[in-house]
């Protein structure tokens, strides 16, 4: 009491106004503010980051969907078709009669262009068998007119899609700068027109030489089948490793071991896996190659350590007063598990595992070593059994064959790919978070 | 009954429910209670005081084997509940805290219905034969829980939703659902506001009449209020118990006079 009143700074304290700022205080305000400003733009640049990649996925993956087609309207009557089966060449007697009418068709909209059997070769490809074969089926159709859809060469296909362009030509046997006068003609007077690529999401991979046939739906199925392995194998067995390390195994050094060695397996690369699924599964257990069931089982084990770690933290959050409560009115502890524990720890556990799964979708590089390589996908597997056994690949090891594939019209298919894989991937997304909403209680 | 002195309490002679001799629980390398000796008498409440870290609350959780849960926990010496060693080899821990319920420090519903919390323990214990058997248990755990009126109208609504009061006494209720001997309270009142504690200590009271109740509490006017015996623990050791009224008029022990009067604790 006496040092103060001696004390001359506690007699007069240092009086400052509320309404002016200190130093320290502006410089403390001032660094929040910075600090703001680092994460706004962080946040910026991610988002500008997000739109490019977005934007330049869609500007090169969109034309994937579109394909130019020639629509024409031809009529075989009984006599020609006897006469065509009865030459030695059938298919070019068809072409010839096909060219007929597409010349008169063309001149009825008062176009002259001149054209011969080879240019439209070039064009359509070989429309004579595609003829033939359409009326050997369907016999009943001669004689009245039938709208043929025709899918053009890839080539024509490049020319609307700004692949080729007549500068830029190189004549070859493939397309001469006449022909796209034709067929600048026939889009004029409305034959050849540009359709949705149907065959882009339900075909299968074609080969080298024709982009135009290519389409994903076999991988699709193959992404489909390996994603039932997984979730079949990788949620019961991750769910079940988790409860026990997490509610029953002592704690010692040998569950130490094993939680540390768990963490490591999340971080191993992929392609780790992949060998380990090639020597293990493919040459010491003879599963066939390049099956989706050996797919599904290196994703699995890729998988496991996602869903236990993700299982073990929802389990972990959910508080132990619960566990105490069930405990208390004399539950076994399963029991406490199992009716307690487990509903809440659900949203937790399905989100990690929808995250694990939807990292396996989009894994390329053990299936590439499996041999599920993109032009294994050459047709769609006949029956359920068959869908695990034969042969496939999946959306990103078919992304990865097209990415590697010389002739650029494949280019555009890699990006159409990549926009059917990211719908998947979103999709998942999108059922992991309505789980969650639906799954989540409070306490 | 609230307002009489403590030493005036009518205390009466029951018979031993649980007697414990020469506990001793150990945290790893720590000696949590020592040589503890304690008769906890039926019929009868016992309050368990003591400063934070006493081990009171650790020899409440040894009484219906809660410490099982925690790996480095060991406990030695003979705790009879009935005469029969709780911690005999063929004791199920399952079975015995069925016998001996507990009411935690914070109430912990599930997050159900009310219906639903009540109803758990009798389902699992395969107590009611059909559904209007556990109707029945349900209600009458309610009314034993003080709580029948105010959740009557919505059984169905979460548990999770009532009020902290609400809340702590249906975890009562459900704790005397599975029909237990002994009724465990770790700190029952510690989370809640005064007039919530009032109608728990009301409650407790009245439990009195079918149960043995523990109750461990920081507040000694809590125990002075609600028990008819108390045991003062210090340090790990059981310093002093007897009579409630004696313990806190007459103590006989120099610890737990400090404690009583405030100088230690």
């Amino acid at each position: 009491m006496t040092d103060a009143a001696t004390n001359p700074g506690a007699a007069t304290p240092r009086k400052s106004s509320l309404l002016t700022l200190d130093d320290r205080t502006r410089r403390r305000n001032a660094s929040e503010a910075r600090f703001k400003a680092y994460g706004i733009t962080a946040i910026a640049v991610a988002l500008f980051f997000l739109i490019v990649l977005l934007f330049s996925i869609l500007r090169s993956g969109l034309p994937a969907y579109t394909t130019t087609v020639a629509d024409v309207e031809f009529t075989v009557t009984q006599a020609q078709y006897e006469e065509a089966e009865s030459q030695l060449f059938k298919t070019k007697a068809y072409e010839q009669l096909f060219i007929a009418q597409l010349q008169d068709q063309l001149t009825e909209s008062g176009m002259q262009v001149e054209f011969d059997a080879a240019a439209i070769e070039r064009i359509m490809g070989k429309v004579g068998g595609n003829i033939r074969e359409f009326y050997q089926a369907n016999p009943d159709q001669l004689g009245q007119p039938v709208s043929f859809e025709l899918s053009s060469s890839s080539r024509v296909d490049g020319y609307y899609k700004g692949r080729v362009t007549r500068e830029g030509l190189q004549e070859s046997r493939f397309l001469q700068l006449s022909d796209l006068d034709l067929v600048d003609a026939l889009a004029e007077a409305g034959i050849i027109r540009q359709a949705f690529n149907w065959n882009f999401i339900t075909g299968a991979d074609s080969g080298v030489d024709n982009p135009g046939g290519a389409g994903i739906g076999a991988s699709v199925v193959g992404s489909f089948f390996m994603m039932l392995v997984v979730l079949f194998l990788a949620l019961p067995i991750g769910v079940a490793a988790s409860i026990y390390l997490e509610e029953f195994a002592p704690k010692n050094r040998w569950t130490d071991l094993i939680e540390v060695n768990i963490s490591n397996l999340a971080a191993v690369p992929s392609i780790v896996f992949g060998i380990l699924g090639l020597a293990v599964f493919i040459q010491f257990m003879h599963l066939p190659q390049s099956a989706p069931l050996v797919g599904g089982l290196v994703l699995t084990l890729m998988t496991l350590p996602t869903i236990i770690i993700s299982t073990r933290a929802s389990l972990k959050a959910v508080p132990p007063s619960i566990r105490d409560a069930a405990l208390g009115v004399g539950a076994s502890k399963m029991q406490a598990v199992f009716h307690h524990v487990l509903p809440l720890a659900m949203p937790g556990i399905l989100t990690g595992t929808i995250i694990g799964l939807a990292q396996a979708l989009g894994e390329t590089a053990p299936l590439l070593l499996i041999g599920m390589v993109g032009f294994v996908a050459r047709g769609y597997p006949d029956g359920i059994a068959a869908g695990f056994v034969d042969p496939n690949s999946a959306m990103p090891a078919q992304i990865y064959t097209w990415a590697a594939r010389a002739d650029v019209a494949f280019y555009e298919k890699a990006w159409g790919g990549i926009i059917i894989l990211l719908l998947f991937l979103m999709t998942m997304n999108i059922i992991a978070i309505i789980l969650r909403r639906r799954f989540e209680r409070r306490w | 009954m609230y307002d009489a002195p403590a030493s005036e309490q009518k205390v009466t002679q029951n018979t031993t429910k649980i007697a414990a001799h020469k506990v001793q629980v150990f945290y790893g390398d720590t000696h949590a209670i020592k040589d503890v000796d304690v008769q906890i008498e039926d019929k009868t409440v016992t309050a368990f005081i003591g400063p934070s870290g006493c081990g009171k609350s650790t020899f409440l959780r040894c009484l219906n084997r809660m410490n099982d849960t925690i790996d480095i926990c060991r406990v030695e010496g003979d705790i009879l509940l009935d005469g029969e060693d709780i911690y005999d080899a063929k004791v199920d821990p399952v079975q015995l805290r069925a016998k001996v319920g507990m009411v935690f420090q914070k109430p912990n519903p599930f997050p159900k219905s009310i219906y639903d919390n009540i109803a758990y323990g009798p389902r699992i214990h395969g107590l009611a034969k059909n559904k209007a058997d556990l109707d029945e248990i349900v209600e009458k755990s309610l009314r034993r829980g003080a709580i029948w009126d105010e959740v009557k109208d919505r059984l169905h609504a979460p548990g999770t939703g009532l009020s902290g009061g609400q809340q702590q006494r249906l975890c009562i209720a459900r704790a005397v659902a599975t029909e237990p001997e002994v009724l465990l309270m770790d700190e029952p009142c510690s989370a809640l506001d005064p007039i919530a504690t009032g109608q728990v200590e009301e409650l407790i009271d009245e439990l009195r009449e079918n149960y043995s109740v523990v109750i461990v509490t920081h507040s000694m006017q809590q125990a002075a209020r609600v028990s008819q015996k108390t045991a003062f623990f210090h340090l790990g050791n059981l310093v002093e118990y007897g009579e409630t009224g004696q313990i806190f008029t007459n103590p006989v022990d120099k610890r737990t006079e400090s404690y009583i009067t405030g100088r230690i604790g």
